[in-house]
């Protein structure tokens, strides 16, 4: 019997298209536009100014508190301007605009391909060296690493989970990397193990990616600690409440961090992220992006610099399909749709979907048949129709009482409804104004 | 017949024995309230929109009794009459406040404000501003799914079928300000009403650079400040590429609403200007186009 949280979950259709297409690198476009607020928390001090020489790993925004991350320059060439430029956010936020020149790096970075496994560094030096790459979550929610590997205090770390799941359906991203960077990543694994000071590592993958699940028993032999746990493939096992309660039975308590029980949750890109940080000093720069859609000429898996538009990654994909009726960054569940393509790429983005108009517009709601099944999926056992009511009726105090914070906003609740209630839209509005209620009231 | 008796009297008893205790329990705590309280109460509308800051009309009605001044105090709904009234029962003076409204700072139509992506989420402007900058590339302007008509208690907005932009009916609105905590872009503000109902406002707060806000909308404050030289009293200011008119230095001379290239300055319920011969020929030309 494969392990699997106890709790809710759905099966979405996995459509991965573009599973197995190795990983291609993309062509550095004329000038890149690298946003400053690439993470959860304070964005990034910009450090240039207009005119200056930058080369690929060159610190431009330093970061701005403790949660917070350091950006630096994913090409060589001179700083155009800072300038607000519309990101994910949907809004113009402050971006770095670089005009690319040739593609020279920084001096400090190793680019050989070879496979270094000693790390003697302390585990203090092995989260300076994180923190100073700029490394967040590549999961999709961008909170820093560094920030996760040091537990507050009174609490210790006991084992690290490696979130290799993707149980986001379409995306192919972390499964290419672990079929192409196994090595590096169980490096990677051992150095994060190091920075908590814990002697035990779980991988969890779900059993649709049983290449993977192979290749990675068959090398985690030889690095001592670390085990391999297939799992059942169901959405949201990629949430890190979800994964802790899949590989390890705990339950997070409403409210609390996953270190209150003793786990820390990483990605794999973020493994493989590290892993490039500590032993080659090479910042976050690239990440793996998945672009597909059933209508994609060529759906695939690059590798691409941050900054980079949507537009360049969809032509080199084949071009937009002119039947495209949304685009979506990330995944279907969890992703967001986008109003245009001039976007850049951030640390975050695991995959460009882009949608068929036939399958892109919602359906109109109706009215709520009182028929249970968002409370039966709802990973988090919460009652997302009283919770969606509360918050259009704006009754704050029982959505708080109805934890509603505890939301993970996974969306499995407007997935499953009958009747096309925008169930999520809500809770993530009333989310939102609790948790200022919440914030307004400790201070 | 003796049952019935015992029973009577049984029943009697108790009934009185309650009644002292409800009695004594009811002097030992009984809690002296200010009669005056109940008295502004009934002055006030009523309404408990909690415009004036407080929790409902009697929060308002305690806290003007026991203030020692009635600076600050305003019931929004009642207006002046209702503060003069309870001014003169509570022997206090109540300080003249200019009557204000509400008003929308988005001029953009659809005309002037091309669509440029489809939203269809849940009808609600605080969802679709949490998203993305919505369905124009004006990321500041009305996103016209009504917030604001929701939150009126006095019926007093409402979508312009036409424009879909929200409009403000000038008998009922009360400057409550539900709507302005409501839109979650912060286009409405609560603006003196002026002198017959007569003021002019910038009806616009895109705070993009002026060749952006151009491309997005016809009619964006593209911030170029040619009102603020034109304006003899200092009440024109530019923050963050927008004009702002301050309600209080205006002097309603109107000399701003012409000069303005992309005609976001509003001026309402004036009479119709008068043809002036001797203005200027470049003026002219800049009316007509």
């Amino acid at each position: 019997m494969l392990k699997t949280f106890r709790i809710g979950g759905i099966h979405p259709e996995a459509n991965k298209l573009s599973a197995g297409k190795t990983i291609q690198s993309i062509e550095i476009p004329a000038e890149v536009s690298i946003p400053l607020a690439q993470h959860i928390g304070a964005p990034s001090q910009p450090v240039v100014k207009r005119g200056d020489k930058v080369k690929v790993g060159t610190l431009i925004g330093k970061s701005a508190g403790f949660v917070s991350a350091n950006i630096h320059s994913s090409v060589s060439g001179t700083v155009k301007k800072i300038d607000k430029v519309v990101d994910i956010s949907g809004y113009r936020r402050n971006a770095v605009i670089i005009g690319v020149e040739g593609d020279e790096w920084e001096d400090s970075i190793d680019r050989s391909e070879t496979l270094i496994k000693e790390c003697n560094l302390s585990q203090k030096e092995i989260i300076d060296k994180i923190a100073s790459a700029g490394i967040v979550g590549m999961g999709g929610a961008m909170f820093p690493t560094h920030v996760k590997l040091m537990p507050p205090p009174g609490m210790k770390a006991e084992v690290l989970i490696i979130n290799a799941v993707e149980c986001e359906p379409y995306l192919t991203s972390d499964h290419q990397l672990m079929m192409e960077k196994t090595e590096e990543i169980l490096v990677g694994t051992t150095i994060l193990m190091k920075a908590l000071n814990v002697s035990k590592a779980i991988i969890g993958i779900e059993n649709n990616k049983k290449d993977a699940i192979d290749k990675f028993t068959q090398y985690a032999t030889s690095y001592a600690g670390i085990s391999i746990q297939p799992l059942k493939e169901r959405y949201p096992q990629g949430g890190e409440k979800q994964l802790i309660d899949a590989l390890i039975r705990r339950q997070v308590p409403s409210g609390e961090l996953p270190i209150s029980v003793g786990a820390v949750v990483q990605n794999v890109g973020t493994t493989f992220a590290v892993y490039e940080a500590v032993q080659k000093n090479k910042p976050l720069i690239e990440r793996i992006v998945t672009i597909t859609g059933k209508e994609v000429k060529n759906p695939c898996n690059v590798r691409s610099r941050i900054g980079i538009s949507f537009q360049t990654l969809i032509d080199f994909a084949g071009g937009l399909p002119p039947t495209t009726g949304k685009i979506i960054s990330g995944g279907p569940m969890m992703g967001k749709a986008v109003a245009r393509t001039d976007i850049p790429v951030v640390k975050g983005i695991s995959g460009i979907l882009l949608i068929p108009l036939s399958e892109a517009r919602r359906k109109a709601p109706r009215d709520c048949i009182r028929c249970a099944k968002c409370i039966h999926v709802c990973p988090m056992g919460l009652n997302p129709t009283l919770l969606m009511n509360l918050t259009e009726y704006t009754v704050w105090d029982r959505a708080e009482k109805n934890h509603i914070t505890d939301c993970i906003e996974c969306g499995s609740c407007r997935y499953t409804c009958p009747a096309n209630r925008p169930l999520l839209d809500y809770i993530r509005l009333g989310k939102g104004k609790v948790m200022d209620i919440i914030k307004a009231r400790k201070n | 017949m003796n049952a019935i008796l015992i029973a009577v009297a049984l029943l009697g008893t108790i009934g009185a024995a309650s009644a002292a205790i409800l009695y004594l329990v009811g002097q030992k705590f009984k809690v002296i309230e200010d009669p005056l309280i109940e008295q502004v109460e009934d002055i006030l509308p009523g309404a408990n929109c909690g415009g004036c800051g407080f929790p409902g009309c009697r929060g308002f009605a305690s806290a003007v009794v026991r203030a020692e001044t009635m600076d600050g105090l305003f019931c929004p709904v009642g207006g002046q009459e209702t503060m003069d009234k309870i001014a003169s029962l509570l022997g206090k003076t109540s300080p003249t406040t200019s009557k204000k409204i509400a008003v929308v700072r988005c001029n953009g139509t659809c005309e002037y404000r091309p669509q440029t992506s489809i939203y269809d989420g849940a009808p609600s402007c605080a969802i679709e501003a949490a998203l993305y900058g919505g369905e124009t590339d004006c990321f500041f302007g009305c996103l016209g799914l009504g917030d604001c008509v929701e939150a009126c208690l006095f019926d007093a907005i409402h979508i312009n079928p036409q424009t879909l932009l929200p409009e403000v009916n000038e008998d009922k609105c009360t400057a409550c300000g539900a709507c302005v905590k409501a839109c979650p872009k912060d286009i409405i503000e609560l603006r003196k009403q002026g002198p017959k109902s007569r003021r002019i406002f910038v009806s616009c707060v895109n705070e993009d650079k002026g060749a952006i806000a151009r491309k997005a909308c016809e009619v964006a404050c593209i911030g170029c400040s040619k009102c603020v030289q034109v304006c003899a009293f200092d009440a024109i200011t530019i923050k963050n590429n927008v004009a702002y008119i301050d309600d209080d230095k205006c002097r309603l001379c109107r000399k701003c609403v012409p000069v303005c290239p992309t005609n976001s300055i509003w001026e309402l319920n004036f009479p119709p200007r008068k043809e002036k011969t001797s203005a200027s020929p470049k003026e002219e030309i800049k009316k007509t186009v």
